[in-house]
């Protein structure tokens, strides 16, 4: 910068002293202004990140009644919530829900961006039809779903008893209950993934298809040796996202099942009981949320590695 | 230019068998996809102009048998649906603005003007990257409700969205990448004409920012016009309600009919099915450029 543009004060030097002040005042003038920038966001960040992070993990060795001083209380919380029957219920709740949710929203988008790959018209259809339920609000979803569902007047038997098939409670029936709500959390969510893994495929380049096909490579042999090596990052980077996200899953509980049904109970909704429902115990749900936290941190961790490594 | 060869080359697919299969699985796949992600919402629309009579009937009607549009007047009135959405229209926009304003300051901050402690704060802010939303839950709900040092209660305001959605460690990222390509030469050149640090900030790196502008534009909009739990947790008072809580909570009342709770889902569709058919391109390009770069 300075090669570029000599200012009036480096062309007629003052004496060194003086100048090495100058330049001390100039180097704390430009990070006052730089942190003046900086410092709404930095002001946000700490008190609505940093700050409940640090909150959050004391208030889980705490009682706090928010009158009274909070009071230690050392693991009892954690020990509260362990004994809690539901604890248990809730974890394997909502395992289920993730392995059910990769196994339909994880592979089934995948399979459909590769048809619709191959596919020389109505591209822009496919991406789009797909798509849309994404933008829908959750809301929507997640009632339009709730009238489909209704085992008296409810589109899916009056379907299934239509073309002859057995009927089901869906999301009143203990069996059925989970699936529904998986189904319900793919068809609004697989869009993303499914345009994301288009992306991906839009990138492998031709010639490596043109070499294994003249190699006599057959279309699933070029699948399993050029396809998938190649979307190898795409697929960990997405079954990441997936788990970090379905782990999560909140609304599809809440609204169509509710947040008594031990049958459905997640994690996040026995969070949401814990602080806001049955007890207040604000310990409790952060005890939780710490259990959840260091079981996601682990996904979390490896996902911005990866990313940040791809970057590089 | 759509000559980039892909699995299975043009010509198989232009040759006798390919060609059958070709047009099969064409077709499947499009009434497939017209099935599943099309005719539920078809099924919302007609489903609002039934009678509640019909729509009780154990055998649906594909096609409505009697016509009431007026649903959707009543269903508007009886949900209130107006000033919902008008909340979460105040929420999003002013989400965005302020996310927008303090996000791409910090980014400029952190990518040019590169304060002391600047990598620092950087990595502080992309550690909340690592930290799932639902584990901030609780202490992020207390911390709204009174803010440490300022003292203030921000449940039931605007601000209970805006100022956690501003600390948002995607946005100063994805930001301060695009930030980082843009040569320093031309801030240098701007600097000599007597640019201030503001004047580079606006007459040199947000014209040439657009494109990542519009994507974080785009995702902070959508994020907030979806979000759910957090505005159901901090907005529990009715008269500031976003529609998502508000048609949550109501829809377990019994205070409207089946249709008219069509007529409400189908009403609130609208503004993002409108959006997603202007802005398809943004949106879908903006998610695939992220897919691609992680």
């Amino acid at each position: 910068m300075t090669t570029l543009a000599p200012s009036v004060s480096e062309l007629a030097p003052p004496p060194a002293r003086t100048r090495a002040a100058g330049r001390l005042r100039r180097r704390i003038a430009d990070n006052l202004q730089a942190y003046a920038f900086l410092s709404v966001g930095l002001v946000c960040f700490a008190l609505f990140s940093w700050y409940p992070l640090v909150k959050g993990i004391i208030l889980s060795f705490q009682q706090d009644n928010f009158v009274t001083d909070p009071e230690w209380v050392g693991l009892d919380n954690y020990r509260a919530v362990l004994d809690d029957p539901l604890f248990l219920t809730a974890w394997k709740n909502t395992f289920e829900f993730t392995g059910l949710a990769l196994l339909f929203g994880f592979a089934v988008p995948f399979v459909i961006a590769l048809v619709v790959n191959e596919f020389r018209h109505a591209k822009g259809f496919f991406r789009f039809a797909v798509y849309l339920p994404v933008m829908l609000p959750p809301i929507v979803s997640v009632l339009l779903w709730r009238f489909f569902y209704d085992p008296g007047s409810g589109l899916f038997n009056a379907v299934l008893s239509g073309v002859g098939l057995p009927t089901s409670d869906w999301t009143q029936s203990p069996k059925m209950a989970m699936i529904s709500l998986v189904l319900v959390a793919t068809w609004a969510n697989m869009g993303g993934a499914t345009i994301m893994y288009l992306a991906g495929l839009a990138t492998i380049p031709g010639e490596l298809y043109e070499a294994a096909e003249l190699d006599g490579a057959s279309v699933w042999q070029r699948i399993r040796h050029v396809t998938l090596p190649q979307m190898r990052f795409v697929l960990l980077i997405l079954l990441l996202l997936q788990v970090i996200a379905t782990m999560q899953v909140f609304i599809e509980p809440y609204q169509l099942t509710g947040t008594t049904n031990p049958d459905t109970i997640t994690v996040m909704i026995l969070i949401y009981r814990y602080a806001f429902t049955v007890n207040n115990d604000f310990g409790m749900a952060a005890a939780m949320s710490v259990l959840l936290f260091v079981v996601l941190a682990a996904f979390s961790a490896l996902y911005v590695r990866l990313t940040r490594k791809a970057d590089a | 230019m759509n000559t980039s060869r892909t699995l299975i080359s043009d010509a198989d697919l232009r040759r006798g068998r390919g060609k059958l299969i070709y047009r099969i699985v064409l077709g499947a796949m499009a009434v497939a996809f017209v099935l599943i992600f099309l005719f539920p919402l078809y099924w919302m629309v007609s489903g609002a102009v039934k009678s509640p009579v019909e729509l009780a009937q154990p055998v649906p009607t594909l096609i409505p048998h009697s016509w009431h549009p007026e649903t959707f007047v009543d269903a508007w009135k009886k949900l209130n649906i107006g000033p919902y959405l008008l909340n979460t229209a105040y929420y999003a926009l002013g989400g965005w603005l302020l996310q927008l304003t303090v996000d791409v300051a910090a980014a400029y901050a952190l990518s040019k003007l590169r304060p002391k402690f600047g990598n620092v704060v950087l990595g502080l802010m992309l550690a909340s990257l690592m930290l799932p939303a639902s584990a901030l839950l609780v202490p992020a709900y207390l911390t709204v409700a009174d803010v440490p040092v300022f003292g203030v209660n921000l449940l039931n305001t605007p601000w209970a969205l805006w100022l956690p959605g501003v600390a948002n460690a995607f946005n100063i990222y994805v930001l301060k990448r695009f930030f980082d390509q843009i040569p320093d030469d031309l801030l240098d050149a701007a600097a000599i004409d007597g640019a201030g640090r503001f004047r580079m900030l606006w007459n040199v790196v947000l014209p040439l920012s657009r494109p990542v502008l519009a994507v974080v534009s785009i995702f902070a909009i959508i994020g907030s016009w979806k979000d759910f739990l957090w505005p159901l947790l901090v907005l529990q008072d009715p008269q500031t309600q976003t529609f998502n809580v508000a048609l949550s909570r109501l829809a377990f009342t019994g205070y409207v009919t089946t249709n008219e709770m069509f007529a409400g889902l189908a009403i609130v569709s609208i503004p993002m099915v409108i959006v997603f058919m202007v802005f398809q391109r943004s949106i879908l390009n903006g998610l695939s450029a992220g897919a691609l770069k992680g």
